[in-house]
């Protein structure tokens, strides 16, 4: 039996599902292969964002905020709690009903759209056919004019520190703790260490984490990344710069830790090891060589800017291919996708993809940071605003962090937003429209922000890139 | 695509003169025929619109500086302001020479800066970005300019021509015999009737003749008909392509035909907008050839046809029939041999060909039968002089019975 479509997804994670859904609002007859199992052994869609990544993880960052808040923040406002516990079995219980929640509504979406979805693996044996292998283990061929490769990626393992699942784990295992470790050590200081090690350590673990580079958080602005590291250390997160594990061993339910630092070899025991140190496109088994769809020197599927691989009419979109490793970037280059096969012209805005790390405080940006202008020549203005001077944050007990704006000393154009404090994320998007519609700090100091929020804050920062911020005097 | 901006070429008094205001930075868009500078002479400032959509690309002369006759003072990119991103974005936004090229092909100067949803349509709707005026804050452009822009387009293509008749009153008087009818003047009708009046009541009009050998043309025609035919789709070489082209040529060399009158100042115009008349059922309607100086004669050729043929179908718009610098009115079509064309204002002078009719001539003393043609100039003596007048007729007669200097240009 050959199916037809017109358009073939491949991987239902948050690019490729919203490429189905995109092509299907497009008139498109579409169909989604997905292979992902949720741990009930049943199809789940998704991906890694809604299964193992964004979605767990923010569940558990809340429920442990919410904790650290009960534990910690609730005195001040008054507020005299008895003792504060977490039912870590409850916590996990609620991750998997949110996940759920969510995986189902996007088969729901593909119901109501009409896209066709298969849960299966998918192989591309030529430029317009797949082969199609069910649960159940069938086999069949499909054909379709488009295909998509959204097959995403995984994490990188590293020989000196193999996850085991057990001792030594990636992000799924670190989300899935039946109890809370004693002590968690996590290597890799990026965004999901961070996230993953802030979760046990306000549930109560004392975490350590090893990075083996000198700078903390090179991609964000360096100015916010001191301020963030300030503010992680406070939280009690030991993190280690310059630390290279060097090998690991396993002693029953614990695990040591050999690195080397500044001051030379050094040696540390956990419970618990998550393995966080990046990710890399997936692409096991899904085409060889003769197909002529090619990768980069990164492994990355290699495609032009519409996200087209050297085979016309296949394509590949989200974590498989260059760009940020992030939900929204997938998901936006599947629309264009959708979108051009169409006959619609479509172009991503690759400059303007904002990034978060869901710490708290959160960091936030968009647009090029202080390092990056600085490298390229370009002259600019910059104007911070901290939230300790905004009175929504004090009334919220929230004052950590400050707004942070770039802008062209000649033209006055925003070139960057960079926040750390609560709702960072959130704020960061007012950046985003302001930038796509080329504003000027200026523009942004003369709208109405509303009083008293925290978006205050992107207020009186982008009137200090010109000298006259309100609320705090100016250099 | 880029077009010489040149002062023009002065009066025979006037050797030099001075940029006066520039009214458009480079970057900036400009539509066609906009104003763009202003240069000062001893007697008269002459306005330099821009010749096409698009923006100054650079400036020679700026403001007080002196100017010759014929001198290069800009020079003007055609085509979307954005097309030339690396200047626009050198002298606006340095930040963002980026490698992606939809967001900074997006920014040129505010007046020209698409929101996304804009830029979308503006790509998907094969427009001008130039042409849209936009309405946002600093005059960007939202996408409900694009969607006006587009609506706005369609409606000009839909639009019949710019005056429908509307239905006459008729009534026949009963007098047996003597019928009579009446039926009020169309409005195209009578607003023709009231611009000839004004022509005639404002200027102070003469007409001078001469006649044309045709021979050559009628020699050029029949050889090349045929190849002209095939290299150019199918389009047929006329008679009016080489009028164009010699009005064209001599109107370069007299500028004062190429003027208009505005209250008190005349409008030297640096560029030949050819109006050729054409006649419809309901009424003179004049088209206009649009710098006719630079096109070819298979493009003249198509765009007269495509001309006759919208206004045949009245569908003729405003636009195609404004402006113009000259005009061309062919009476022989009809088999006029000879009549006084009136003036289209504000142009200062009218070219009346007519019919070409074989008859003996005298040539180096003996008769010969030649193709010939009337010419009469129609001309506003308030602007142009007699001498002036004349030697524009006999240039044009020179530049059609030697169609090599046409080519040539002397």
């Amino acid at each position: 039996m050959t199916q037809k479509y017109d358009v073939l997804v491949i991987g239902a994670g948050p690019a490729g599902y919203v490429a189905a859904i995109r092509a299907a609002q497009l008139g498109l007859n579409t169909a989604c292969i997905d292979k992902w199992l949720g741990n009930d052994g049943k199809p789940s869609l998704g991906g890694t964002c809604l299964n193992v990544g964004c979605i767990p993880s923010k569940a558990l960052l809340d429920s442990s905020h919410k904790y650290d808040e009960a534990k910690k923040g609730f005195k001040g406002h008054g507020i005299s709690v008895g003792d504060v516990n977490i039912d870590v079995p409850a916590m996990l219980k609620r991750k998997a009903l949110i996940i759920k929640k969510l995986t189902t509504g996007i088969k729901g979406l593909f119901k109501a759209n009409g896209v066709t979805n298969l849960a299966g693996s998918a192989r591309i044996v030529a430029a317009q056919q797949i082969e199609f292998v069910d649960l159940e283990g069938n086999t069949e061929i499909i054909a379709a004019d488009n295909i998509i490769i959204a097959t995403g990626s995984v994490p990188i393992d590293i020989p000196v520190a193999p996850v085991n699942g057990d001792t030594i784990v990636d992000n799924a295992g670190a989300l899935a703790f039946e109890a809370v470790p004693e002590k968690v050590g996590v290597i890799g200081a990026g965004v999901i260490g961070l996230e993953l090690g802030s979760v046990w350590s306000r549930l109560g673990s004392q975490v350590v984490i090893l990075e083996a580079l000198d700078d903390f958080l090179p991609m964000v602005d360096q100015q916010i990344a001191k301020d963030a590291q300030k503010s992680f250390k406070k939280q009690k997160l030991d993190i280690r710069l310059s630390a290279r594990v060097t090998g690991s061993q396993v002693c029953g339910d614990q695990v040591q830790v050999h690195y080397t630092d500044a001051n030379g070899e050094q040696e540390i025991t956990f419970d618990k090891l998550i393995v966080a140190v990046g990710r890399k496109p997936y692409t096991d088994n899904l085409f060889d060589d003769t197909l002529g769809v090619r990768f980069d020197a990164r492994g990355f599927i290699e495609v032009d800017e519409q996200c087209r691989t050297d085979v016309a009419n296949i394509f590949a979109i989200g974590d498989v291919v260059r760009g940020p490793m992030l939900a929204h970037k997938g998901s936006e280059e599947g629309v264009m996708v959708a979108e051009l096969i169409a006959g619609q012209f479509a172009q991503l805005n690759y400059d303007l993809i904002p990034s978060v790390i869901y710490t708290h405080p959160e960091i936030a940006w968009v647009g090029k940071t202080e390092q990056q202008l600085s490298a390229e020549g370009v002259e600019y203005n910059v104007g911070t605003f901290p939230f300790a001077a905004i009175g929504r944050a004090q009334a919220a007990n929230e004052t950590t962090g400050m707004v942070k704006i770039l802008a062209d000393k000649t033209s006055d154009r925003v070139l960057g937003v960079h926040i750390f404090g609560a709702s960072a994320g959130d704020l960061t998007q007012q950046g985003v429209i302001a930038m796509e519609f080329g504003s000027s700090a200026q523009d942004l100091g003369m709208m109405v922000f509303a009083h008293p929020t925290v978006s205050e804050a992107v207020h009186e920062a982008a009137l200090a890139v010109n000298g006259h911020a309100l609320h705090i005097p100016n250099k | 695509m880029s077009i010489e901006i040149k002062a023009p070429s002065f009066p025979e008094s006037i050797s030099e003169g001075t940029v006066a205001t520039w009214y458009k930075q480079p970057g900036d868009a400009v539509s066609r025929d906009e104003l763009i500078v202003d240069i000062e002479t001893d007697k008269v400032v002459l306005e330099i619109v821009a010749p096409a959509n698009g923006s100054i690309s650079n400036v020679f002369k700026t403001e007080g500086d002196t100017v010759l006759s014929g001198e290069v003072i800009a020079e003007f990119s055609a085509g979307a302001a954005i097309d030339s991103v690396e200047h626009k974005t050198k002298a606006t936004t340095p930040a963002s020479q980026q490698s992606n090229p939809s967001a900074v092909t997006r920014v040129a100067t505010m007046a020209s800066f698409a929101s996304p949803a804009a830029h979308k349509l503006i790509k998907e709707n094969h427009l001008d970005s130039a042409m849209i005026t936009g309405s946002g804050k600093a005059g960007r452009i939202t996408k409900e300019d694009v969607l006006t822009a587009i609506a706005k387009q369609s409606e000009v293509e839909a639009k019949k021509s710019a005056v429908v008749p509307p239905a006459g009153q008729a009534g026949v008087s009963l007098n047996a015999g003597r019928p009579e009818q009446r039926v009020a003047m169309t409005r195209l009708r009578s607003t023709i009737a009231k611009r000839l009046l004004e022509a005639q009541q404002n200027a102070a009009m003469l007409t001078t003749y001469s006649e044309v050998n045709m021979q050559p043309i009628i020699e050029l025609r029949n050889s090349y008909k045929v190849d002209f035919a095939a290299q150019h789709d199918g389009v047929k070489l006329g008679f009016m392509s080489f009028f164009v082209k010699a009005a064209t040529e001599a109107l370069k060399r007299f500028p004062a035909v190429n003027a208009s009158i505005d209250g008190q100042d005349i409008v030297y115009h640096g560029y030949q907008d050819i109006g050729v008349a054409v006649s419809t059922d309901r009424g003179l309607v004049v088209p206009v050839l649009r710098n006719a100086q630079g096109m070819s004669l298979a493009n003249i050729e198509i765009a007269i046809s495509h001309y006759a043929e919208k206004a045949r179908a009245g569908k003729l718009a405003i636009e195609d029939m404004t402006g113009g610098t000259f005009t061309l009115s062919n009476g022989g079509v009809f088999g006029s041999l000879l009549s006084t064309p009136i003036l289209n204002p504000p142009q200062t002078a009218i070219l009346g060909m007519h019919k070409i009719q074989e008859r003996p001539v005298a040539v180096e003393g003996k008769v010969v039968i030649q193709a010939m043609m009337y010419l009469a100039l129609s001309y506003d003596h308030r602007m142009i002089d007699g001498r002036e007048a004349v030697q524009f007729l006999d240039t044009i007669k020179d530049l059609l019975e030697d169609p090599t200097r046409i080519l040539l240009q002397i």
